[in-house]
């Protein structure tokens, strides 16, 4: 039971996180389209390091 | 040019048709037929509960000693299995022992006995068990779990073995033959003009940009074999076939430890120095931020690396057979024709976003490799001391 609890707050965490970094980066693209590889790669390095946590935290409270 | 390209492809595509015709053969010849072994399926023999999807789905994702596509049953009432068995290579306390995996008539729950080499093994859960001496069936504990058997050590070619065996096969013939082109010829032709700018990609876009123009050579070739293996058997769990590799812990911790490996044997001295002496902060604090540091360098980084891929892989099979599913547990509710076609459209729109999933993946494994490889082996022009001051002055050339 709680452990299902705590996975479902690692969801809206993730969630959140995921939200800002995909938001500031659109951002990031609409301000200076020229630099929208970069951003990106970035982007996509944050949300993967997110992602690991957040699959970590769900993967031991199985 | 473009007539030569669509001869190519038009050669490529019978090339592809061929190849799986002989690959799909033996499934007709494959069929089996038992009715015994399934006493817990409902009596018109299909999949229609809850818990029963749930460990179909279960069963699924785990590795298994043979290729099992569909099961139905037919008019005289008996269970058919269409698949192919694989061979059982197993190390037993009377030496190795060999048998093909079809000897448990697709058993799972250690009911099937097959005796070989003066011993008796059964298969639990995926699993191959010894049966102890003068045991002739398989007694289980309250949890499920074997009290006169033991496991064994098991080489056995499964599933999991069939599919890094087929891809690193297919890659090799691929990338040996785009390698071939290139001495005589300046523009790969052929299936090499799909693997050309897909290699360039991970060199530049991956390799050169994270590791450096210095260094960057050396590791391209683990990167791209990572890439390949990664991407290609994300994209063979897709297919009926149901390969579920990088969804194994064993094969993406292995895929860690490689990438461990790589970038704690070339990190430089600089790297090391990093780890566990951080310059630029106090002396008290270096080392908390050793054993920080050192956490970080050979727990983490390749744990991270290997929950990912396989939580990720595994995530999209279990949402996938979920939603395939939806035609049998929603059944009721929507009738027969509304829970198909609600399954239907769920699954193809998920399938579509599990093949991007299983491109990003790959990059994302391999991206996070050359960033880890390029921490260990980037060069610094400073030193401790006029770590600030050369900041400030580089910042200010800038502006």
């Amino acid at each position: 039971m709680y452990n299902l609890i705590g996975a479902g707050l690692i969801v809206i965490g993730a969630g959140i996180g995921l939200g800002q970094i995909g938001g500031k980066a659109m951002e990031g693209i609409a301000r200076q389209p020229e630099a929208t590889g970069k951003i990106q790669t970035a982007m996509i390095i944050i949300a993967a390091l997110l992602e690991g946590l957040a699959f970590g935290a769900l993967f031991l409270g199985k | 040019m473009t007539l030569q390209l669509m001869r190519d492809l038009q050669h490529y595509i019978r090339f592809s048709v061929f190849a799986i015709l002989i690959f799909t053969a033996p499934v007709a010849f494959a069929q089996e037929h038992d009715e015994a072994a399934h006493g817990d399926e409902h009596s018109d023999g299909m999949v229609d509960t809850k818990q029963e999807v749930d460990q179909y789905i279960l069963h699924h994702i785990q590795d298994s000693h043979d290729f099992h596509l569909f099961s139905y049953t037919n008019d005289a009432g008996e269970r058919v299995h269409v698949g192919f068995p694989l061979p059982v290579i197993i190390w037993t306390s009377n030496g190795l022992t060999t048998f093909m995996s079809s000897e448990f008539h697709h058993d799972d729950s250690g009911e099937v006995i097959v005796e070989k080499n003066g011993l008796k093994f059964a298969k639990l859960h995926s699993k191959i068990y010894e049966l102890e001496q003068g045991a002739s069936e398989v007694v289980l504990d309250e949890e499920d779990h074997a009290t006169n058997a033991h496991r064994v050590l098991d080489f056995s070619i499964t599933k999991s073995v069939v599919g890094i065996l087929l891809i690193g096969i297919l890659l090799f013939i691929w990338f040996r033959g785009l390698a071939k082109q290139y001495k005589t010829k300046k523009i790969p032709t052929g299936f090499g003009r799909v693997l050309e700018p897909l290699v360039i990609y991970v060199r530049d876009e991956i390799a050169r940009p994270n590791i450096g123009e210095k260094h960057y050579r050396k590791f391209t070739g683990y990167l791209l074999t990572v890439f390949f293996f990664i991407w290609l058997l994300n994209l063979a769990g897709l297919t009926p076939f149901g390969f579920n590799v990088t969804g194994q812990l064993a094969v993406t911790a292995a895929l860690a430890v490689f990438t461990l490996i790589i970038y704690t044997f070339s990190g430089n001295k600089e790297y090391w120095k990093h780890i566990l002496w951080m310059p630029g902060v106090p002396y008290l604090i270096r080392p908390v931020l050793a054993v920080i540091e050192l956490a970080g360098a050979f727990l983490i980084k390749p744990f991270s690396l290997l929950v990912r891929l396989f939580a990720n892989i595994s995530a999209g099979h279990i949402v996938v057979m979920s939603l395939i599913a939806i035609m049998f547990t929603l059944r009721e509710s929507l009738g027969t024709v509304g829970s198909t076609g609600l399954s239907l459209l769920l699954s193809f729109f998920i399938t579509l976003i599990e093949v991007l999933v299983a491109f990003l993946q790959a990059y994302i494994f391999t991206m996070l490799s050359a960033l880890f490889i390029g921490m260990a082996v980037a060069e610094h022009d400073h030193d401790d001391a006029h770590d600030v001051a050369e900041g400030a002055e580089r910042r200010a050339d800038v502006i």
